[in-house]
């Protein structure tokens, strides 16, 4: 197990390095890197400070040096727009965004999980019909879409909930919160609600399917022998053989939601990192692209290391293979 | 090649369904098609547009003396023109970010697949990886990078999307790879490329057009979404995500076709080819047949 996990490390390292290398052309290399660093109406003596400050007259090789040691010591530089590092922004806007994905995805598998393994159960039900023709939907429609028809139902028309803004937050371990107001929890429900309908459709495919294939199999045929009620094989048996996968596209989606979560936050102005990402490149503010763009990377390579554990914890036959 | 297909159309058509949303998704081509001929304004013709009839609600009759059936739009385009060149664009652009995709996506998954070793490892290990992001970051990152316009965005969409095709291809290739006919084609002094492509990729075909089916529709999807967040095509040529985006804040106060009507015209584009891809994915899926 220990192996498998230093080589696991190993390799999130490289991919980190191979994604920083990509960000670094893409940016520095291809793009002007002193657009990136200073901003458009700087003096000439300021531009030339900044160029030798950060070493713009090296080789490349050694600029990419410099580049990585800013990166490890978290100087991304400052915002333009906003004028404080980049970092301490995005810190700043970060719970707003945890809270939703959380929010969405939690929700998403709460449901999910259940309809998808009714569907499954009983394949051919009218119930099941409709719980399928709704996950399609859930699928095809594009998320914005959903976003501008909840708003336009619940927030225009019947003027029920609020369609922008996080409303009243509390404040736990410094952090401002909206789940722990009232108001707040208003504000959360259409977003999270619009973040989370994707998810469901997921979910509900993924449990129907591991659900269709599992009771064919062996187990389920000598639990029903042994006497077993189909609540308790379906709670006991289906739920576990099918939570593997389920586990893992519950760790993946989670960082998936975030990159979705752009989408949701720019139509419910949700003042989380994914409306800072489009305010951003709406404004040109490049060092904090580069910064969200090395973050997510970071995130999901995190994720995806904790989901492969979790995976090798789960199911021992992996630790063996893949070791 | 052709029998698995016409075997694959046959069991198709039981399906009314799928049948229906086949003919629905030649009916929006067909209309997009001939667009130019249908819609009563060209809505690029900035000249045409009078501030006038902005924001009309359906049913209204502008300055040109023609109906604007489903209403204009904040520039006074008459959206059933609008829609109609809109659905052009998206179908353009999905089509040709999908075949772009598919192309090469298959190429490099059947060179992994027949070269194998370092090759197979080294170009999987890049698909893997890109896999594991999502579509709509990497697009959202290169049209930033990029910039706006038709080339950047189909750009943007294959380098998000070909990941897919080259894993299917794969994942295809490898099995046909190892069969006797391959092993036969190959002892023959045969070129490669000529094993590849006769042998091998034909019957890797199937698959790559159930997820051809499904990333077209993801890419007219994806491009609606970029569009509609300012990333996609220039406001002066809206694609259906651009004329929803430009709704978006008229629908606060009540002015709900100017979102809403192309809204559904994508909707119904992209469900139709999820329906037709969901039943070509059943058939072609062995785990459900009994």
């Amino acid at each position: 197990m220990l192996g498998f996990v230093i080589q696991r490390l190993l390799q999130a390292f490289v991919v980190m390095m191979a994604i920083s290398f990509l960000v670094f052309l893409g940016v520095y290399a291809i793009g002007n890197p002193i657009d990136v660093l200073i901003s458009p109406d700087a003096d000439q003596r300021i531009r030339e400070t900044v160029i030798r400050q950060y070493g713009l007259d090296l080789p490349l090789w050694q600029q990419y040096l410099g580049f990585l040691k800013r990166l490890a010591v978290g100087d991304f530089g400052r915002s333009f727009v906003y004028n404080m590092p980049v970092l301490q922004l995005i810190l700043s806007r970060l719970p707003a965004t945890l809270e939703l994905t959380l929010a969405a995805v939690l929700g998403a598998t709460l449901a999910g999980v259940p309809l998808g393994m009714y569907a499954g159960y009983k394949p051919d039900g009218v119930a099941s019909k409709l719980i399928m023709g709704l996950s399609i939907l859930g699928f095809s429609v594009p998320t914005f879409w959903v976003g501008l028809v909840l708003i336009f139902t619940f927030a225009v028309v019947l003027g029920w909930l609020p369609a922008g803004e996080r409303g009243e937050t509390a404040v736990l371990f410094g952090v401002p919160w909206s789940f722990l107001t009232f108001d707040g929890l208003r504000h959360l429900f259409l977003p999270a609600l619009n973040l989370a309908l994707f998810k469901l459709a997921m979910m509900i495919r993924l449990a129907r399917a591991g659900t269709r294939e599992v009771m064919l199999t062996d187990t389920v045929r000598f639990a029903r022998a042994a006497g077993e009620s189909e609540a308790t094989i379906l709670s006991r048996h289906v739920l576990r053989l099918i939570s593997i996968p389920l586990v893992t596209v519950f760790g993946l989606e989670f960082s998936s939601t975030l990159a979705f979560a752009v989408v949701t936050e720019t139509i419910f102005s949700w003042p989380g990192i994914g409306k800072l990402i489009i305010d951003s490149i709406a404004s040109l503010d490049r060092p904090v692209m580069v910064a969200y763009l090395m973050l997510v990377a970071c995130l999901f390579i995190m994720v995806n290391f904790l989901v492969d554990i979790a995976y090798a914890a789960l199911d021992p036959r992996l630790r063996v293979r893949r070791a | 090649m052709d029998q698995p297909l016409a075997r694959i159309w046959a069991e198709f058509r039981e399906n009314r369904i799928a049948v229906g949303a086949l003919v629905v998704v030649a009916a929006i081509a067909l209309v997009a098609l001939l667009a130019p001929l249908l819609a009563p304004q060209n809505p690029y013709d900035l000249a045409s547009l009078v501030l006038m009839d902005a924001r009309r609600p359906p049913g209204y009759v502008g300055s040109g003396g023609y109906v604007h059936i489903l209403g204009t739009d904040a520039q006074g385009r008459d959206l059933y023109s609008a829609i109609l060149y809109g659905l052009r664009i998206s179908i353009q652009i999905g089509g040709a970010a999908g075949t772009v995709a598919l192309v090469l996506g298959a190429v490099l998954g059947t060179m992994a697949a027949y070269f194998g070793g370092r090759i197979e490892a080294f170009i999987m290990r890049i698909v893997d990886l890109q896999l594991s992001f999502p579509a709509i970051l990497l697009a959202l990152m290169l049209s930033a990078l990029l910039g706006k316009g038709m080339t950047q965005l189909v750009a943007a969409l294959v380098t998000a999307q070909y990941a897919y095709f080259a894993r299917t291809a794969h994942g295809a290739a490898s099995v046909e790879r190892s069969k006797e006919y391959v092993e036969a084609a190959l002892s023959t002094p045969l070129p490669a490329h000529t094993v590849v492509f006769r042998h091998i990729l034909p019957n890797c075909l199937p698959p790559l057009i159930v997820v051809a089916t499904v990333q077209i529709a993801n890419s007219i999807a994806l491009e609606a979404t970029l569009s509609f967040l300012g990333l996609g095509l220039p406001p002066t040529e809206p694609s259906l995500g651009t004329l929803i985006a430009n709704g978006f804040q008229y629908m606060l106060s009540g002015r709900y076709w100017i979102s809403i009507y192309p809204g559904i015209a994508l909707i119904v584009l992209i469900v139709a080819i999820n329906l037709v891809g969901d039943q070509v994915r059943d058939q072609l899926n062995p785990r459900l047949k009994r």
